[in-house]
Parts: C-alpha cells; sequence; structure tokens
C-alpha cells in the first residue's frame, strides 16, 4: 500500500478531468488525477467528434448552445491541432418541417452563432452525396475534434505543470472524517495494490460514473446516464458535419472524423454506465436515418458500431433523455449536502469542457481563499504552435510520403509507423495495445486490427520484454477490444474483413490456444447480449 | 464516385501486393494497396497534395486482376496521379515531357509526314541523350520509327471485296495510323477474309495516354469526339473493333469509368466496342469464323499485355492462333512487359520497366522463337527492346495464315 498527500484530487481522466487538473496545475495547485483505465476511456473516447458551433441547442436550449460557441471559438484558439475544421451544415429534408429553418436561424442568431444559408446547388458543390430533395442548407461553424488527442494534450500540459496523471487507478471508495471528504482509496490495477491519496480537496470528473463516487461519500448525485449508439462508415462520405435542421434527436447527425464518417447517435437511459448493450433496432436506426441524409449509405460498408454514455444530469428526476439540458452543472455538495471537501461537476459537452474546468478550479480557488486567474483561455496546448494549423484528414499521410515511411507502417490502415508505435510505448506508457491505438489510431481502420495487433503486440514484448504469456493476454485483449465494435454490425464487406482476420489470428496464429491467461485485469469491458427489445418509450 | 467507393471492399488482403510487377522491384513504389484502398481514405479534393509515391503506378491493372473483391485499384491511382496534376505536383518541364510521350497523335501528326528525318533524329544518340537531360524521356527507352505511309491513305486507295456478314468498324489507334500501318492493313485482311465490309470513320487518340499521365481534361476532350464519332454506328449495332489492346479497353471502360462519363452515348460506344480477337473469337463460338488457315511452322512466345487481361475476356488471342496448324506457341506467365504504355519511356522509371519486365525477356530469348508475338504496340516495342527479338501482333499471322503476303518482320522469315 501506498500513501500520498496532495492539495487537489481530480477523479476521471475524460475531457473534463483532464481540462481540471491542468487548469489546476496552471493555477499552481498540487494535483493528481486518478483514472480507472487509460485516459479517455470513458465517454470522451466513445463520442462522434463534434466540436458544437452550438447550432444543435439554438433553439432547444438556449444555455448549452451559448457555452459552445463561447467555448468553440477558444477551442479553435487554444488546439487547432486536436480539430479539424469542416464547417457544418443544417440540413431541411423532405422529412422535416421547413419553417424550422427560421426559427433555426433566429436561435443562432440570439446565441451569437454565425449562420448562413446556402443554395442547395452551392452544397452540392461542396458535398455531392447528400440528398438532393434538400430543401434549405444552413452554414455554422461546427468541426470534427480528436478527443484522444486533446485529452491527452490537456495531461500532457498539466503534467509540465507539475500534476501527476495516474491512470488504471481506480476509486474504490472515499475517505472521510465526519463530514469531511479527505481523500480516496484507490486500486492500482497494474501494479495490482492499493493507493491511498489524501487531498485537502476532491474533485469528482467521473462524468456518468459521477453518481458512483458522490455515493461513496454518502451523496445523492442522480446522473441519468443516455447511451448513445454510434456507427462509422469506412470512408468520408461527408467532408462537413451534416446534422438535420430540426429539433435534436436520433441519428441526425453525421461528423467526418479522420478517415470515417460518424453517425450519430441514439439516446437511451440505462441504470449502469458500465454494462449496456448495443440494440439491433439502434444500429437500424442510424443506418436509417443516415440514408435520409446520404442516400446509398445503408449499402457502404459499416466500419464499426459504439456507444458511449453521456452523464446526463437534473436535480429532478426526467422522463426522456433529450429534455435534460446539455449544460453543464457543479455541485458544491457544502452548501447542498453539507458535506465538505468534494465537489461535482457533471452535464455539459467535450466542447464546453475547458469552461467546466475553469468554473471547477474557480470553485477550488475560493475554498481555499486564493485567488489566481484562469489562462486556460489564453494559453496554446502542447504542439499547437509547432503545429501551426488545423489537422486535415490528409495530414497523415502527406507525413508518412514526405519521410517515405511506408516501409515501416505497423498499422497500415490509419499509418501508424514504427516510430508512432514505440513513441507510445515507451514514451506515452502505453499499458495495453488499446492504449497505442488511443494514441495513435492503431487498429482503427477497415482491418480492425487484422494486420497491426500481432505487430504491435511483437513491439511491445521486445520494448517491455513482459513475460511470453502475459503478451499473448495483450494481444487476446485487443482482438476482444476490436471485436466488441465489430459484432453490432458483422454482414457484408466488414463480415468479408472479419472472416479474413479470424482466419489471421484463430487459425494461422492459434491465438486461442496460446500459452497464458484468457485475459489480463485490464481487458474491456464488453458490450452486454442485445435484449432484442426496444425501449418504451420508442414503442 | 464509383472508383473511390470500391475502396470499401479492400480487405488488406495483399494480394495485388505479392503480384504488383512494380512494387516488387523498386522501393519507391509502396504496392497497390497502400495507394489504392489505403490512400484513398486519407484524400480530400480541397485539401493539399497528400501523394507522391503513387505516380509510379504504372497502371498495368495486375493489382484490379488479381483482387478478390473487386476494388479499383488502378483507377483510384490514376484518379489520384490526374489529382497531382491539377494540384501542380509536377513542374512544367515533366509535365511538357509527360505531354509529349501522352500526346501520340500530335506526333504523329508532326513526325509522319517527314518520318525520314524525324526517324533519325529519334534515332540518333546525341539526340536522345539531349531529350533526356533536357526533358527526361530515357535516352534508351524504344521509341518507335514513324511509317512512310499512313494506314489511313492506305486504306482510302484499297479495294474492298464484297461483304456478306454485314459491316464492321475499325478501331485503328495512332500506333497503326503512323507507325505500323502493317497491323491495320492485316486487321482489314482478317475482317475482310471472314466477310466483313471495314468502315473507318473519322478518330482521334482514345485518350489513354492522357489518362495515364493525369491529364484528365484533355483526355476528356478526344473520348467525346471519338464518341460522337462512332455512337451512330454503335446505335445501328454495328461493333467497333480494334487491335490496340489499350485503345479498345479506353473506349469500353477506362474513359467512362475515370471520367465519370456515364452517359448514353458512351454507354452505347462501350457496349459495342470489342477487341479484335475477341470478336474473331466469338464469330468462331458461333461457327462463322473462316478456319482455311495454312500451316505456319513457327514457335514463339505469345504475351498477354496487361492492358488485354484487364478486358476480362481471357486470351482469345491465345485460342485463336492455337487454330493455325503448326503455330507452337509459349504462353507468357509474365506479369507485365514494363513499359505500361508511357511509363518505361520516362527517364526516372526506365530502369523499373526494364527490371519487371526482365522475366518476360528472359523467356523470350530462352524460348528461341524469331519472333514474340503480343497484342499491345509498346508492349511490342519493349519486348523487342528487352530481348532483342522482333514483335509482331497476332493478327498479322492469322493474316499469313489465310495466303495474305506477310509484311515487316514476317516477310523476312520465309514462312
Amino acid at each position: 500500500m501506498r500513501t500520498v498527500q496532495t492539495e487537489v484530487l481530480v477523479i476521471g481522466g475524460g475531457a473534463t478531468g483532464a481540462g481540471i487538473i491542468r487548469d489546476l496545475a496552471m493555477r499552481g495547485f498540487d494535483a493528481i488525477l486518478v483514472e480507472k483505465r487509460d485516459l479517455t476511456h470513458g465517454t470522451t473516447g466513445r463520442y462522434h467528434g463534434l466540436l458544437h458551433s452550438g447550432g444543435r441547442y439554438a433553439v432547444k436550449d438556449p444555455k448549452a448552445a451559448v457555452e459552445c460557441i463561447e467555448e468553440n471559438r477558444i477551442l479553435r484558439r487554444i488546439m487547432p491541432h486536436c480539430l479539424e475544421d469542416t464547417g457544418g451544415f443544417f440540413v431541411v429534408t423532405p422529412w422535416d418541417d421547413p419553417d424550422f429553418g427560421d426559427t433555426f436561424m433566429e436561435g443562432c442568431r440570439k446565441a451569437g452563432i454565425p449562420v448562413e444559408e446556402i443554395s442547395v446547388a452551392q452544397m452540392l458543390r461542396e458535398e455531392p452525396l447528400l440528398n438532393p430533395n434538400i430543401s434549405r442548407c444552413f452554414r455554422v461553424p461546427d468541426a470534427a475534434a480528436d478527443s484522444f488527442l486533446a485529452t491527452r494534450l490537456n495531461a500532457e500540459s498539466a503534467r509540465e505543470y507539475g500534476a501527476h496523471i495516474w491512470t488504471y487507478h481506480e476509486v474504490r471508495d472515499l475517505m472521510m472524517d465526519g463530514q469531511r471528504v479527505i481523500g480516496a482509496v484507490c486500486h492500482d490495477l497494474v501494479r495490482d495494490e492499493e493507493v491511498r491519496i489524501y487531498a485537502d480537496m476532491v474533485v469528482n470528473a467521473a462524468g456518468a460514473w459521477a453518481g458512483k463516487i458522490a455515493a461513496m461519500a454518502g451523496l445523492d448525485v442522480h446522473i441519468t446516464p443516455g447511451k448513445g449508439v454510434m456507427v462509422a462508415i469506412n470512408h468520408r462520405v461527408l467532408n462537413t458535419v451534416v446534422n438535420r435542421c430540426k429539433m435534436p434527436s436520433d441519428g441526425d447527425i453525421i461528423v467526418p472524423i479522420h478517415t470515417v464518417a460518424v453517425i450519430g447517435t441514439t439516446d437511451v437511459k440505462v441504470s449502469d454506465p458500465e454494462h449496456f448493450a448495443i440494440e439491433p433496432w439502434e444500429i437500424e436506426l442510424m443506418l436509417d436515418e443516415g440514408e435520409k441524409l446520404v442516400p446509398g449509405v445503408k449499402n457502404m460498408r459499416i466500419l464499426r458500431a459504439w456507444a458511449g454514455v453521456r452523464p446526463l444530469y437534473q436535480e429532478t428526476k426526467a422522463v426522456d433523455t433529450r429534455d435534460i439540458t446539455r449544460a453543464y452543472t457543479l455541485l458544491d455538495h457544502e452548501t447542498r449536502d453539507g458535506v465538505s471537501g468534494i465537489i461535482t461537476m457533471t452535464g455539459g459537452k467535450w466542447t464546453t469542457y475547458r469552461q467546466m474546468a475553469q468554473v471547477t478550479v474557480d470553485r477550488v480557488c475560493e475554498k481555499f481563499g486564493v485567488q489566481r486567474e484562469c489562462r486556460t483561455h489564453l494559453e496554446p496546448l502542447p504542439g499547437a504552435e509547432k503545429h501551426g494549423g488545423y489537422h486535415w484528414l490528409g495530414a497523415r499521410f502527406a507525413d508518412v510520403e514526405r519521410r517515405q515511411a511506408y516501409g515501416d507502417l505497423i498499422c497500415e490502415c490509419e499509418l501508424a509507423t514504427r516510430e508512432d508505435v514505440e513513441r507510445a510505448i515507451v514514451q506515452g506508457d502505453a499499458k495495453t495495445i488499446d492504449d497505442i491505438r488511443r494514441m495513435v489510431r492503431l487498429g482503427m481502420g477497415p482491418c480492425q486490427g487484422g494486420f497491426c495487433t500481432f505487430r504491435a503486440v511483437g513491439l511491445l514484448h521486445r520494448l517491455r520484454h513482459p513475460d511470453v504469456e502475459d503478451a499473448n493476454a495483450a494481444l487476446r485483449d485487443f482482438l476482444q477490444e476490436r471485436w466488441k465494435g465489430l459484432l453490432p454490425i458483422l454482414w457484408g464487406q466488414q463480415l468479408r474483413q472479419e472472416r479474413l482476420d479470424e482466419l489471421i489470428y484463430l487459425s494461422v496464429l492459434n491465438v486461442d490456444h496460446l500459452p497464458g491467461p484468457k485475459a489480463t485485469p485490464l481487458a474491456p469491458v464488453m458490450y452486454d447480449p442485445p435484449t432484442g427489445e426496444e425501449p418504451q418509450a420508442r414503442v | 464516385m464509383f472508383v473511390e467507393q470500391t475502396l470499401d471492399n479492400c480487405i488488406k488482403c495483399n494480394i495485388c501486393v505479392t503480384e504488383c510487377p512494380v512494387a516488387a522491384v523498386t522501393d519507391k513504389f509502396p504496392g497497390p494497396k497502400y495507394e489504392g484502398p489505403q490512400a484513398a481514405r486519407f484524400r480530400q479534393p480541397n485539401q493539399p497534395l497528400t501523394d507522391a509515391s503513387v505516380d509510379y503506378c504504372s497502371g498495368c491493372r495486375v493489382c484490379n486482376m488479381v483482387c478478390p473483391t473487386g476494388v479499383r485499384i488502378a483507377e483510384i491511382n490514376a484518379r489520384a496521379r490526374a489529382d497531382m496534376v491539377r494540384k501542380g505536383a509536377f513542374g512544367w518541364r515533366a509535365r511538357l515531357r509527360n505531354n509529349l510521350l501522352a500526346r501520340s497523335e500530335l506526333l504523329g501528326k508532326i513526325g509522319q509526314p517527314i518520318a525520314p528525318l524525324a526517324n533519325a533524329l529519334l534515332q540518333n544518340p546525341l539526340g536522345r541523350l539531349a531529350a533526356e537531360l533536357t526533358l527526361g524521356i530515357a535516352r534508351h527507352a524504344p521509341l518507335p520509327a514513324f511509317s512512310r505511309e499512313r494506314f489511313t491513305a492506305w486504306y482510302r486507295a484499297h479495294q474492298a471485296t464484297s461483304a456478306p456478314k454485314g459491316k464492321v468498324v475499325y478501331f485503328h489507334g495512332c500506333s497503326t495510323e503512323y507507325y505500323e500501318p502493317r497491323v491495320g492493313r492485316a486487321a482489314v485482311r482478317v475482317l475482310e477474309a471472314n466477310g466483313f465490309e471495314v468502315i473507318i470513320p473519322p478518330q482521334n487518340c482514345c485518350g489513354l495516354p492522357l489518362l495515364s499521365n493525369g491529364e484528365f481534361d484533355a483526355a476528356r476532350g478526344y473520348h467525346r469526339r471519338n464518341v460522337n464519332s462512332l455512337v451512330e454506328y454503335a446505335r445501328q449495332g454495328i461493333p467497333i473493333v480494334g487491335t490496340s489492346t489499350s485503345c479498345t479497353l479506353t473506349l469500353k471502360e477506362e474513359a467512362p469509368e475515370l471520367l465519370d462519363a456515364f452517359d448514353e452515348e458512351s454507354r452505347l460506344v462501350a457496349e459495342q466496342t470489342f477487341d479484335l480477337s475477341e470478336f474473331l473469337l466469338n464469330l468462331h463460338a458461333r461457327g462463322e469464323l473462316n478456319t482455311e488457315f495454312r500451316p505456319i511452322t513457327l514457335r514463339a512466345v505469345y504475351h498477354p499485355p496487361c492492358q488485354y487481361r484487364a478486358h476480362r475476356v481471357g486470351r482469345p488471342s491465345l485460342e485463336l492462333l492455337r487454330l493455325i496448324p503448326g503455330l507452337d506457341i509459349v504462353e507468357s506467365q509474365a506479369a507485365c512487359c514494363g513499359i505500361a504504355g508511357t511509363y518505361g519511356f520516362k527517364a526516372e522509371k526506365y530502369e523499373i520497366a526494364m527490371q519487371v519486365g526482365q522475366p518476360l525477356f528472359d523467356l523470350v530469348r530462352a524460348t528461341g522463337g524469331p519472333i514474340a508475338i503480343c497484342d499491345s504496340e509498346t508492349c511490342r516495342w519493349q519486348i523487342t527492346h528487352g530481348s532483342g527479338v522482333p514483335s509482331v501482333h497476332p493478327i498479322e499471322l492469322l493474316a499469313l495464315a489465310y495466303g495474305y503476303e506477310p509484311e515487316g518482320v514476317l516477310s523476312q522469315l520465309n514462312l
């Protein structure tokens, strides 16, 4: 058992937690962040990658819309290299109310979101695959965001300012002294040991898991985990974020992000952020709705499906998760519940993570009785200046071409070179192949790890010298992790791909019978098997 | 978008990589899978250029042929090269060189009337060295010699025989017109020997050399004019046949696919276009081919050009040649002769092209026959250049077997 002492302990290594620890460190706090898995393992790493302009909430949730456009402007300044400036369209399809367009424009203007209507001809020139029966199109400053990179850079910046980021540290309990939280009992999953972290202040930024953390201090924080299922198309059918111009609902957005286009999402209340299923109707709905935007998309190759859980928060219990505000909430448990030493930041969007961090750390300062100004909106994330602009789709490919590094590709689909993977293992301190994936996009392309998993394990073994049994288990872990997102979409071209991958791993490499445990303690949590039932509200 | 969308079929099996004749001999070309379905996911029209290595794709289409899932790899690569041209990846010198090589019709129009002078210049080592240093046209590459007479000039003076079987349009292509009219003469004779009236409407370059150099706009003009000239015949159901496998492939498939020319007229022309051997073998299948062949005692290698395999019609020339008594044909299994249209003429690619063709050259030499047989003109020039053995089109042997006077190298063989 280890025992450490810090000023502030941040629980949760998603966008919010990473944003908070950076802000804390920049304001001179001694801080530790604990995350039970890898950074972005939760909701942050499982969303479609939209940087909101606010347009989506312009009519329904004006508070969230204003937050979004403010932060949109700031993030473009501080992390252009994590963003792709795709721009966004809101389009009125034959299934939508044509009058909503005017309401939408009005909402955008009120929220301060730049919006212009463009002709359908112009829209089709820019995006030839969009439905030609679309009647109106509005342009807004949406963009695509690499939430893996952005979160890691927040953590990197925090480290540079002296903070500690401890991944694979699961909070098992909060330590109390009367009505005061004084720290957390964590479990180090890699070393398999207990770590007690005493802190003057605990910040609960566990997102969809925030209710569970709060409950450890006897606090009632009612988080409604809102499951969202997303489906990735094998290639960029669109280069602009395209939203349906209507009240937000299921399957009404396609986000081009890196090499794929993501159709999102459903919104279904689940009881547990850890255990839920991807239901067949959800996939079907995504494709049916996607078809309305891009005719023919249903027959294209589907790469993968996944689901994240939104940390939706409302003081009173809500019936429909779509009606819960997307604005964030800071809970000061001292005033709310009479328990000091802990605050909870929850709700919100990825787009507003920085503002959420700022508000949280402002409150921390207040609690500590100090006055330190936030600078996260001024200081760019590491690498921004060197990079000099937005990320663009061809950047990785152009780089491989320039360096003639094509003979050294480990992941051929997503162009991760040997150098990239080695850096992820050594400097990035990857614990699993899945950690490498989040850093360099290994295994995220069409073959879903078919040709890179064994190469990556080879590199891991050469650099880290784990026992052969452990290396075998790491291989199995990653194959399981990839399989997880393939199961819901196994037909057509991706089924053919999986058959080849199966032959490679099960028939040629005999992966199921290699020595070693079936899985490691860091193995992925699989989705529950589908129940085949649609939720009550939808029937 | 059809071409690019086929990238979704790729399962990364690597068969194309193992079969690619270019990737096998040079590190400058990472391979079809990398350039095609993989790289295509990173290309975006309105963004900066990403490519460099795709220019080393020779366009031989071996990848397309071996792909088990139907990815149009060669076409994806051709479009990527066109994007390079559009975005200014090539300097003026390279573009001038590529356009010179790709405008075979223009070259023919200029060079053929002054054939003796032009040939002397083109075969002059000093001139060729200068062309390599200034333009990057490989000094040893097998540039063909201009013919003294144009094919169409011969045809106008030619007396047609009676035509009980109907009409056929002959697309002769640039090489027959300006360099090897003997191939066209043989084609006309073979068609007439089978009872067809041969029509030769106005036509220009099929545009393929321009397509494979990424000069899509220029190619579009050529294709359009050919379609305009040919579509009336196609409407009447008159077959359009050609002796140049790349010209017919372009009319059939390449131009429409690469240029998104899916209009009704292009489609009609494409449907009515056949390679001449394909057409003759179809006749044979219906029992309508004149098979009164006299024996030709000869042993020779037959190499099916890559462009021909891209037709996906089997090896009709081979089957026709096997109908001729006495002919002992050794079938080449070599992937490619290396020339790939204009590829092997370029200084930076000449060595690659020669290495690609090496197994074929070895086979031709080892077989020991006096000639080699190949349907495609640039392949014939390359085979002769690489092996030292003269090459002929299969139709020339068919004409000979029908009893017509042999021309060119065949006339020297005393067959």
